[in-house]
């Protein structure tokens, strides 16, 4: 029922992007957002489109697995794409009733639309070709630097590391409690909007009442084991910058100037 | 009621790195009346095959019947099916969610819309089945009772709606053994009475042995053994090969029939055991 959703999940294929520092990773799609927005005109995403594709290919997640993330974005970038199309002023192409569609809207409309997509798909790709883990060590070895200034990166890290892993969890719960709460005779998919909610009931305090006996035992257990946050705390795995890290961190930084020059240029 | 499961076949996250074959060709077929118990380790595809009994989820491929409905046909109202099969999970004391006892057991009855009268009947006699006082516990917090008494409490709430077949899948898990006595009691009970349809799912040999009247063994989403117990326990090398094992005492008989071949080793409980023995010893003295 729930297993549909894709968001954030890992796609292991063991390919070069995998093995890839994650500090890396991140900082590559960071740069990636930027150029997306960097870019202006067209010619501009031959340029994104070349850097996206054939980092689709070296990461082997096939490309239609990462269309159908884009799926539940789907409406969001259908609003943006009508709302381009037809309040962007310009030269009148053609009218329907009291919508009028401008070239200057089209060319909007489309150019808008296909920056979000490239937006979730490289980002995607990010959390596909990443594991959860090596993620949130990415990030806090990211925001190491910021300690100074009084940002808790440990402790935000260890909180996502957390998130993400209790995310199965609680759906493979939702999904159990779900089942026999219909073995029951519970009704969760028909009714108007108040009869609805009334039976999410049956599923959310079960769900709650787990939640929170999870969290009880793992902080339990944490503390067992003499957890108490970052400080002196060595990895069994350090993370390593190599010879394919610093050459992908050239291509982001090409990209980005290709664009920039794109930009001046035209 | 009876049961026929004919070529099922089902795939977890099909067309994904993740794809795994849960059930794989499984046919069972269960009369009516008939004890049945499910056997086999984590993993092995029992939970998944008793959710599609329950028209949870659906056969990748196959087909089911239930009684004279054939449940992965078209159309099928499956409101219809979950009244006539009543599905206990594992840990189900988790499912609970009512202030009260008595309205957590009233809530499969009234899902299936009868009458205050009848729900009251029901939700006392359900409580009388699984050994809970209905006047001491009605008014209580399903949350201040013990793990045994709110396992009961669960399973009350499922037989309230009087399936015709009960699915009970691991209901001793997590019990102390005298928790899983009394449940196992009053599922042979209860069995006895109305003579329903019942699944009991295990890991374990020993709660199943002395209870059901066929055992159907399962590895690897596939059935790999069923039968009488006797029968299936005379495949221990077998059963052991795919991490089960036979009764403890099962074993030890088996053990005593290598030192004399006279003693018969079909044995499935202690009391049996101790019939057959004294007969080993009779027959020696006279000799």
């Amino acid at each position: 029922m729930l297993k549909d959703i894709t968001i954030g999940q890992h796609y292991p294929t063991g390919s070069a992007i995998h093995k890839m520092d994650p500090r890396v990773k991140i900082i590559i799609t960071f740069i990636y957002i930027v150029s997306l927005f960097v870019v202006n005109n067209f010619i501009g995403y031959i340029y994104v489109i070349a850097f996206l594709l054939s980092a689709i290919l070296i990461s082997k997640v096939p490309v239609t697995y990462i269309l159908k993330g884009l799926k539940p974005l789907m409406i969001l970038i259908g609003i943006t794409f009508m709302i381009n199309i037809f309040m962007t002023a310009g030269e009148v192409v053609f009218r329907i009733g009291p919508f009028t569609i401008t070239e200057e809207g089209l060319y909007q409309a489309f150019f808008m639309a296909l920056r979000l997509v490239f937006l979730v798909m490289g980002t995607s790709l990010l959390t596909l070709t990443t594991s959860p883990i090596a993620l949130t060590d990415g990030i806090e070895h990211i925001l190491n630097p910021f300690k100074r200034i009084g940002v808790p990166a440990h402790e935000l890290a260890m909180m996502m590391t957390i998130a993400l892993r209790f995310i199965p969890t609680l759906l493979e719960e939702t999904d159990k409690i779900m089942k026999a709460q219909i073995a029951r005779g519970a009704d969760f998919e028909s009714g108007n909007l108040i009869s609805r909610a009334k039976g999410l009931v049956p599923l959310l305090v079960p769900l709650f009442i787990s939640s929170f006996r999870r969290a009880d035992e793992l902080a339990m257990a944490m503390e067992a084991r003499c957890y108490r946050g970052g400080e002196n705390r060595t990895r069994m795995k350090e993370l390593k910058t190599q010879g394919k890290d610093y050459f992908a961190l050239s291509v982001g930084t090409l990209l980005i100037a290709l664009l920039i020059v794109n930009r001046i240029w035209f | 009621m009876s049961i026929k499961i004919e070529n099922v076949t089902y795939i977890y996250n099909p067309k994904s790195p993740f794809e795994t074959k849960a059930l794989d060709g499984i046919n069972i077929e269960i009369a009516d009346g008939e004890f049945i118990g499910l056997i086999g380790h984590t993993g092995s595809g029992k939970s998944t095959l008793i959710q599609h009994l329950n028209g949870l989820i659906k056969p990748t491929s196959g087909k089911i019947t239930v009684g004279d409905l054939v449940i992965t046909g078209e159309k099928v109202k499956l409101a219809d099916l979950r009244k006539k099969v009543g599905l206990v999970f594992q840990y189900p004391e988790h499912q609970l969610f009512e202030e009260t006892v008595y309205k957590d057991i009233a809530f499969g009855p009234k899902n299936l819309n009868l009458s205050e009268s009848e729900i009251d009947e029901r939700v006392r006699e359900s409580m009388e089945l699984v050994k809970l006082d209905f006047e001491s516990l009605k008014e209580r917090s399903p949350f201040e009772l013990s793990g045994g008494q709110r396992r009961r409490v669960a399973i009350a709430g499922v037989l309230a709606m009087k399936p015709d077949i009960l699915i009970l899948d691991e209901p001793t898990a997590g019990l102390d053994p005298r928790g899983r006595d009394e449940i196992l009691e009053q599922i042979k009970y209860l069995h006895d009475k109305y003579q329903n349809t019942v699944i009991l799912v295990s890991h374990s040999m020993e709660d199943i042995a002395k209870l059901v009247d066929r055992i159907i063994v399962m590895h690897g989403g596939k059935i790999e053994l069923q039968g009488f117990p006797r029968e299936v326990f005379k495949q221990s090398k077998r059963l052991e090969s795919i991490g089960l094992g036979i009764p403890q005492i099962t074993h030890l008989m088996e053990k005593l029939k290598k030192v004399d071949g006279s003693i018969q080793e079909e044995v499935l409980t202690v009391e049996e055991a101790k019939v057959e023995i004294l007969r080993w010893i009779r027959s020696n003295k006279d000799a």
